[in-house]
């Protein structure tokens, strides 16, 4: 039954992929800009630029471009960019570390900071804990994350000289100077999930605390703790793990505004590299690998929320 | 008997906050609670019965807080304990039962491992097996089937009444020295709620417990009480034994409280005009769950299996069965709420059965349904007036008309005219009930269905509203189909009663002849397990069956 689910929803997927596909490519063509004109400088002639869209294969039919594309796509080759005459296969590669360390490091900081601040909110509901979180919350949706960030690396890294300005160290060169440069970054970006996180939680919680149940727990002499997390937090689980789903998905354009503010070498600034010099095939296998992240995370969700609520079958 | 209580409130005071309809919610109680015995508190909503049970647990929300008295339990004042205490007495020495086994029970977490939280909580010395052996032990003792495997379920895949038995399962756990049940049956079916009475008193006798037996239901004291203490507006107004207080209330507020019980005798038959078409007529009504696109065997419900009912004009047709027999699947289908599978439903004899949703708008006016739960059938965010007035401008009914009618209505129903103007949550359960009445009459219906409408209020406001539905009938000459697993309220409403079981109907006939002679073996143990029913002198006498040989 389980395994029949998952099927399906990777069978899904193909042609979510395909209009995802379809969209990106008919949206880059209706976009003005000429990458062939980028490439070939302010200084180039008409004939110049002619060229280069022949040798590019710019000059087809749309629609031949386009059956071309997805030949090879099929094929497992993502094309190659148009400026820097790699596989966009391996421009990816180069730069996904940075950019899933990143997420990875942000979604769980976040959790682990969100989720309880939430419990004890509602927990302690009313009180000046409770409109502590509230307020940071309210802060942590309403500041910029360049802001947030360049405070950061003022503060922490350029006055007290605690933590790199900036950069990116692969984790093949050891965990300490890879998670040193990841704090501020991650500092940064998980500030709004944990705003949105910690109010998720707060609000599930506040209503679970309501619930019979919870009172039966403490009539059973059930300690605070355990009702707190056995009993209500589990029942709370399913819109805090939908927030957090989209908190993922949401982080992959936040991660573009961190990486730029950190310099670090990672998907984000590939895809505004590209998008400013209409590198089509970058930015389509980007986009690819973005969406197929996304549906996978989706996935993820779903299969989570099995975990929490026996109530749920697929 | 001298032994000591084991719970002896005294003087209890409970202030409510700031101004509400009164200062107390509980004010200068004593109450009493020997080993072994069970003393039923009645009372109506608001009587302070249930904040007593909660003060003595120590679960009262923060802004309730006891302001005088003490309350012993085995001699020691619950309210001076501290917080770590008061956990270590809840579950061991104390334990509670509550009303909705439905919600009470933490739906994602197995009814074994529910149990056995109990244990763990108080009983450090039991290792994991030892504790797994008692949670067998306890399911066991309140009857539930196949306790090695039960205990691997969750709660939604157990019906009520076993639900309810694994509440008092964790309630016995530790072996309490006394037990608190707050309304334990209120929520369940008749025959369920005569099997968990029995239950509690097989146990109690067995284990010298005293039980604090919260109840509204005069019915459930006869069944149940050694004594009685009858509560209004957080006061005892009398105390006694349970046979004196039955037999010879004092107060009159005690008396009104009996005699607001309807006892399972209906009225001599009125007199009714001669038969004319039927208003509803359903033919052979079918209506079949799942099944599923895929074609697939699969497994598939009958709700309703064949149901053939009819109703005339100012009738008033009662449809008596239990959780899952289809009674309100009919009303569902009757209404077009759900989509029926099979059979006719005729309107003044045009069969809407199959009916598009376009092509049924002009019937939606004519069938109007009052639902249970009068506290969330009516939109919270929305005033009186216009909820009731929603309906009628829908049909084009020209403004002014529609108010006029709803102001009419108000006074109809015995409300003021100003309540139009108020939100819901100003009302009280009873006063919600008639604004939903109102608004089904605003439509000018033809069939009023009331889906169990008196059953989420108090017996003396449950009155007022049978009354009221009766005036209606009489003076609209309408035609209502009366959904009810309360056997004594169809008693006292309905010209007519079909009994429901299984998606079938078992039994059909004029109240008097149905209650006097009872055909179907299914009908005669819903006698026997109506509360109370060994009190009044029981129509179906001697005859009444096991309820294990009902199918």
């Amino acid at each position: 039954m389980m395994s029949r689910f998952i099927a399906g929803r990777l069978a899904a997927t193909l042609p979510v992929m395909g209009v995802v596909a379809v969209i990106v490519f008919a949206l880059l063509r209706l976009a003005p800009g000429d990458p062939a004109a980028i490439l070939a400088g302010d200084a180039a002639t008409p004939e110049q630029i002619a060229a280069i869209r022949a040798r590019l294969g710019l000059d087809q039919p749309m629609l031949e471009q386009f059956g071309g594309w997805l030949w090879r796509l099929l094929h497992g080759d993502l094309g190659t960019s148009i400026i820097s005459n790699q596989p966009v296969a391996r421009l990816i590669g180069d730069r996904i570390e940075p950019t899933l360390a990143l997420a990875c490091t942000t979604i769980l900081f976040a959790v682990a900071v969100a989720v309880p601040l939430g419990v004890v909110a509602a927990w302690r509901h009313g009180t000046w804990v409770d409109r502590g979180v509230m307020a940071f919350s309210v802060i942590g949706f309403s500041v910029p994350v360049f802001v947030l960030g360049y405070l950061w690396i003022f503060g922490v890294a350029m006055n007290l000289r605690l933590l790199p300005v900036q950069g990116y160290v692969s984790l093949a060169q050891g965990f300490g100077p890879f998670i040193e440069r990841l704090i501020l970054p991650t500092l940064t970006l998980s500030v709004i999930y944990i705003a949105l996180i910690a109010r998720t939680t707060r609000a599930s919680m506040l209503e679970v605390l309501g619930e019979d149940y919870i009172r039966t727990a403490r009539a059973k002499g059930v300690r605070e703790p355990r009702v707190l997390t056995r009993h209500a937090l589990r029942n709370a689980a399913v819109p805090v793990i939908s927030v957090i789903g989209l908190g993922i998905a949401l982080l992959i354009s936040g991660v573009v505004v961190t990486e730029s503010v950190f310099n670090l070498p990672g998907l984000g600034r590939l895809t505004v590299d590209a998008v400013l010099a209409r590198d089509y095939p970058v930015i389509q296998g980007v986009i690819l690998l973005f969406s197929a992240l996304y549906v996978l995370v989706n996935l993820g969700i779903d299969l989570a929320y099995l975990l929490f609520d026996p109530r749920i079958r697929y | 008997m001298s032994t000591a209580p084991v719970l002896d409130i005294q003087g209890l005071t409970i202030p409510l906050p700031r101004v509400g309809d009164r200062a107390h919610a509980v004010e200068a109680l004593s109450l009493r609670v020997a080993p072994g015995e069970i003393l039923c508190v009645v009372g109506e909503s608001g009587s302070g019965k249930s904040v007593t049970a909660h003060a003595v647990m120590g679960l009262l929300p923060p802004i309730l807080r006891a302001s005088g008295g003490r309350i012993l339990l085995q001699g020691e004042d619950v309210l001076a304990a501290g917080r770590a205490r008061l956990r270590a007495l809840r579950g061991s020495r104390m334990a509670m039962v509550f009303q909705e086994p439905m919600t009470a029970l933490n739906p994602v977490l197995k009814v074994g491992a529910q149990i056995d939280e109990v244990l763990e909580a108080h009983a450090d010395r039991l290792n994991a097996r030892e504790r797994r052996a008692r949670v067998l032990a306890l399911m066991r003792d309140v009857h539930l089937p196949d306790p090695e495997r039960m205990a691997g379920a969750y709660p939604h895949q157990l019906s009520g009444g076993q639900r309810q038995r694994v509440m008092i399962a964790m309630a016995l756990a530790n072996d309490p020295a006394l037990i608190i049940a707050d309304e334990p049956t209120t929520a369940l079916d008749v025959t369920t709620q005569a099997q968990i009475l029995k239950l509690m008193r097989e146990l109690q006798a067995r284990r010298d417990a005293g039980i604090l037996f919260i109840t509204h239901d005069f019915g459930v004291v006869a069944e149940i009480a050694d004594r009685v203490a009858v509560m209004r507006y957080g006061r005892l107004v009398e105390e006694g034994s349970a046979a004196a207080v039955l037999r010879n209330p004092q107060d009159p507020y005690t008396r009104m409280l009996i005699a607001a019980v309807p006892d399972a005798v209906p009225p001599p038959p009125r007199p009714r005009p001669a038969p004319v078409a039927p208003v509803l007529a359903t033919k052979a009504l079918e209506k079949t769950y799942g099944g599923g696109l895929l074609g697939r065997a699969g497994r598939t419900v009958r709700a309703l299996d064949g149901v053939t009912v009819a109703l005339q004009p100012g009738e008033t047709l009662g449809i008596v069965g239990e959780s899952g027999s289809g009674k309100s699947t009919l009303a569902r289908c009757i209404a077009r709420f759900v989509d029926p599978t099979g059979g006719e439903i005729r309107l003044d004899g045009e069969d809407i059965a199959g009916l598009s949703v376009r092509a049924l708008h002009p019937h939606r006016r004519r069938v109007q349904v009052i639902f249970q739960d009068p506290y969330r059938s009516l939109n919270p965010r929305r005033r009186v007036g216009p909820s009731i007035v929603e309906g009628p401008l829908n049909y084009g009914t020209p403004r002014e008309t529609a108010w006029a009618r709803a102001r009419d209505l108000m006074d109809l129903v015995g409300l003021d005219a100003g309540a139009l103007d108020r939100f819901p949550h100003e009302f009280s359960g009873g006063q919600r009930q008639r604004i939903a009445i109102a608004r089904a009459l605003a439509m000018e219906p033809d069939l009023l269905i009331a889906d169990e409408a008196v059953s989420a209020l108090d017996v003396s406001v449950q009155a007022q509203v049978l009354d009221l539905l009766e005036g209606v009938r009489a003076r609209l000459n309408l035609a209502i189909l009366f959904i009810t697993h309360d056997l004594r309220v169809a008693a006292r409403l309905c010209d007519r009663i079909v009994v429901m079981l299984n998606g079938q109907v078992v039994e059909e006939g004029e109240t008097a002849a149905v209650f006097a002679n009872p055909r179907h073996a299914y009908t005669r143990a819903l006698f026997a397990a109506a509360p109370g029913a060994h009190r009044a002198a029981p129509a179906a006498s001697g005859a009444a069956p096991a309820l294990d040989d009902v199918p």
